[in-house]
């Protein structure tokens, strides 16, 4: 819908806000949207929190010396390109196209799977060497804003696979469907939550 | 196996705690037996416990906030007493330790389970029925979000005879909170009930934000919609913004606790300070989502009772939402004493300032409500006026220790003690007492009592002055908050005053459910046959009480404010809805997704504050499964057949003839 309504200046013309009920659609879209921003809002709290406790090292390596730029690039574009299939897979869920629905399906649960393993052998490498989240409050930090967002690329990848089993089992009705967007939508938000986490995390790192 | 838990946590020693739960155990054992005894289980469970009705719902939270209040001001009274004996040398009857956690608890409860689900229950209450529709946006989510909150309860009273609570205050503010000084379990308690609960309310806020921007009804523009709606958008949206910063600061203090991580310790880099910023982001939007509606209460109770529209309805949405943005910049004022520095003092002592003087504009428009109106003198109109004065006196107070070097003098004193009170029960619990016999004939199709109702007003009214007003002198005297014993002997006739006012609230408290049984027993003579004994201004008196489950037969058009009013002035005729030829309606069903979801919460929440990490992994598991069968439950509605609709209205008319 364009911004400026043509019908605005005829008589009988009812202004969006006073038109009533609006559809079950755009209602479950709403409240998911609402839902995120406040996913957000975690995000935020943990990224002030890593932005205080960041030069508080404790005496052990800071953040340039501790990542591996190469490394976390790879991640993200895995993670970046999986935004991509998944914008393929929401166009087939449209067309109901299931052969096109799972193959980009698919290929989102793999790249977000090897996001993940990449994250995991970092975390892993750092804790190996004696810098675990126990070590100091910039550690602490970086754990916890970094390990969150993983944590919310497992779920979504868990949630990947339940719609893959939704859409085998109830087909492309407009439950599922609704249900897959919403999916997008929070698989979207993790990058560009990630982003953020790439700038100021590991882009950022004194 | 069953990790930290022994025989020892159960406080065999402790005869007061003993006797307690030993009193709670039986009532809650003679609920049940005569619930199983009278078969009423089937309808329970149907009706009310996998309700997804937004108004059965509402009801649930009102209840259970009625019975913590009792719990919370059990707790209040102890407090009060204690403090009324352990004067000069002496040390009352609670011991620190457990005064400790009594303070903890009673802050608690009152503000998480007994404000919150008091005026979250007003909202799911009435809200639909102002704008016009049959349910909130999703129904399910609503019954899980009520469910949620239970769990949270649930763990709280548990910890009152398995282990201990918090010893930690409302906060819980560390380095006290962090593992190396609180070791036991109390504050682990303290910190996944509020988890838990917060993510119901957390949900709520989705539901009823995305409800009232979403589904109003035909011709409902945002400047029609009543103002207990918007003060309801305000504070369902101060809790989309705030509630997830709690929920992330209590994650970092239980991986410090849990996990050995250093946000907030004194070691290795970790900030304390850090905590208490963050825990303030989400408390100062906290006691606006709780005084909001509050707000909304009242102003839907002067314009009904004045008979008047409301005075300045623009100027009152402007000064909601106003109040709704600038909630996000005073934080500070809770801790000028932080040492930020002069400057930053200034800033949030100016901001907090500034935000009194949306909240005194809503004073002046009640003011100029009530002007010139035929005002009829029922409860909740008692209940507002002595608002008016009470809240004007706990906002002045307020604005005084915004001032930070008057801060620095009052901070953490009896004096705050008495100005928090001043605004949480003068206008948190007020509203929520006017907005309970304001609702309660349309939730139950007869009025309570108004003798008895003016009474329990007196009580709190008279009461509250007698408990607080003593406790402002004394913190100018320089009594602290969270003392156990005093050494100055002559601070005792001031803390006996406050007793007394503390055994008038109890009265107060009493004459509730006086009122309650008296009005249910009594309730054939007080039936309203009309749907509108207030005579009314806003849709939910347009239908019978109780509304049917669909609310709205024919979903209603409204072409102005106060729509109701509107229409029974005849500005466009109501036409009863029984003259309709119907169409069948649609109704969710009910749904034991939120009650199975909050037991194995309560399972996980259990075993993970005593570190039975098997029995956490079934209450994930279990959880997890909930959700699954969920997404795969086919939804069959129910169909109310047209006849059956027809015949409802039919004898709801012949009802209102006869009568
Ligand atoms: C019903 C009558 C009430 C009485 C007699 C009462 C009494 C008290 C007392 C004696 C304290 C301890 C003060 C101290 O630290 O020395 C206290 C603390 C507190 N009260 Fe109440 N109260 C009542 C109702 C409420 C209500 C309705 C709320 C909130 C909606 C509330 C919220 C709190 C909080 C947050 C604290 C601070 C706890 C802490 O120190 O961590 N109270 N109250
Ligand atoms: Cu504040």
């Amino acid at each position: 819908m364009s911004v400026v309504d043509p019908t605005a200046s005829t008589p009988g013309f009812v202004p969006l806000s006073r038109r009533g009920p609006a559809p079950i659609q755009a209602v479950v879209g709403y409240g998911f949207w609402l839902f995120l921003l406040s996913d957000i809002i975690i995000f935020a709290a943990l990224f002030a929190t890593y932005a205080v406790l960041s030069g508080e090292t404790n005496g052990g390596p800071p953040g340039a010396t501790l990542f591996d730029k190469t490394h976390v690039f790879i991640e993200t574009a895995c993670l970046l390109l999986s935004s991509v299939t998944c914008g393929f897979a929401s166009l087939a869920v449209q067309r109901r196209d299931k052969v096109f629905a799972y193959l980009w399906m698919v290929a989102t649960f793999i790249l977000g799977a090897l996001f993940l393993h990449l994250e995991w052998s970092e975390f892993a490498v750092m804790v190996a060497s004696g810098n675990a989240p126990s070590r100091s409050a910039f550690l602490s930090a970086f754990f916890t804003l970094v390990g969150t967002h993983g944590l919310h690329v497992t779920i979504g990848l868990t949630a990947l696979a339940v719609m893959l089993l939704q859409i085998e089992t109830l087909g492309f009705s407009q439950k599922v469907r609704g249900r897959f967007y919403c999916f997008s939508l929070f698989w979207h938000a993790l990058d560009i939550v990630w982003i953020g986490v790439f700038t100021i995390v590991y882009l950022g790192a004194r | 196996m069953l990790g930290k838990l022994t025989w020892s946590a159960v406080p065999f020693d402790q005869p007061i705690i003993m006797i307690t739960s030993g009193v709670i155990a039986l009532v809650l054992f003679a609920i049940l037996a005569l619930v199983t005894v009278k078969g009423w289980w089937p309808y329970l469970w149907r009706e009310w416990i996998t309700s997804v009705d937004h108004k059965r719902i509402g009801v649930m939270y009102v209840l259970l906030a009625l019975v913590m209040l009792v719990r919370g001001f059990a707790d209040a009274i102890m407090m009060r007493s204690q403090l009324a004996l352990a004067a000069g040398g002496a040390q009352g009857y609670l011991p620190p330790e457990h005064y400790d956690q009594i303070f903890s608890a009673h802050g608690t409860i009152m503000i998480f389970f007994v404000a919150m689900p008091i005026v979250i229950g007003l909202m799911n209450f009435a809200v639909p029925l102002q704008l016009g529709i049959r349910d909130v946006a999703f129904p399910v989510l609503n019954n899980v979000s009520f469910w949620l909150t239970a769990a949270g309860v649930l763990l709280v009273n548990l910890s009152l005879f398995v282990g201990e609570f918090a010893r930690t205050g409302w906060l819980g503010y560390p380095p006290l909170s962090e593992i190396a000084y609180s070791p036991g379990v109390g504050v682990d308690y303290y910190l996944w009930s509020l988890q838990i609960s917060g993510l119901g309310t957390l949900l709520s806020g989705i539901n009823l934000t995305t409800t009232i921007l979403k589904l109003r009804a035909r011709g409902m523009g945002y400047m029609r919609m009543p103002v207990f709606c918007w003060t309801a958008l305000a504070s369902n949206l101060l809790i989309v913004a705030a509630f997830p910063v709690l929920t992330a600061t209590f994650a970092m203090l239980l991986l410090d606790r849990y996990c050995g991580f250093h946000f907030f310790t004194n070691d290795a880099g970790g900030n304390p300070m850090m905590y208490i910023n963050l825990i303030w982001i989400w408390g100062h939007p906290e006691v606006y989502i709780l005084i909001l509606p509050a707000f909304g209460v009242f102003s839907e109770v002067v314009a009904t009772f004045a008979g008047k529209p409301l005075f300045g309805y623009r100027s009152m949405v402007m000064a909601t939402m106003v109040i709704c943005v600038l909630s996000f910049v005073v934080w500070l004022h809770h801790f000028f004493t932080m040492g930020a520095g002069a400057n930053v003092n200034a800033f949030f002592g100016m901001m907090t300032m500034i935000i009194a003087v949306p909240t005194g504009v809503k004073v002046f428009n009640w003011l100029f409500t009530l002007y010139g109106g035929r005002i009829r003198f029922t409860v909740p109109v008692y209940w507002t006026l002595g608002f008016m004065v009470t809240f004007v006196i706990g906002g002045m107070t307020g604005v005084l220790m915004a001032i930070p070097p008057a801060d620095f003098v009052l901070h953490n004193s009896l004096f705050l003690i008495a100005h928090f009170h001043n605004t949480a029960i003068g206008g948190v619990l007020f509203g929520a007492m006017a907005g309970y016999t304001y609702w309660f004939p349309k939730a139950f199709g007869f009025k309570l009592d108004e003798r008895l109702g003016k009474a329990v007003f007196w009580c709190w009214f008279i009461g509250f002055y007698l408990a607080f007003m003593p406790l402002y002198v004394l913190g100018l005297l320089g009594a602290t908050r969270r003392m156990q014993h005093y050494p100055d002997a002559h601070w005792q006739p001031l803390m006996l005053v406050a007793l007394a006012g503390a055994v008038l609230i109890l009265c107060g408290i009493g004459l509730t459910v006086v009122q309650l049984v008296h009005s249910i027993r009594t309730r054939e003579q007080r039936r309203d046959r009309t749907g509108d004994p207030w005579n009314g201004r806003t849709l939910e008196w347009s239908i019978p009480s109780p509304p049917p489950a669909w609310n709205f037969a024919q979903l209603p058009r409204i072409e102005s404010n106060d729509a109701y009013w509107a229409m029974k002035q005849g500005a466009h005729g109501v036409e009863p809805p029984a003259a309709h030829s119907h169409a069948p309606l649609h109704l969710p069903p009910s749904n034991p997704t939120g009650v199975l979801l909050a037991f194995f919460s309560v399972v996980l929440g259990f075993a993970l504050i005593w570190h039975i990490w098997w029995m956490a992994i079934i209450g994930l598991l279990g959880a997890v499964a909930v959700g699954l069968v969920q997404a795969w439950r086919p939804d069959h509605e129910v169909v109310i057949p047209a006849d059956q609709i027809a015949a409802f209205y039919g004898r709801q008319a012949a009802e209102e003839i006869a009568a």
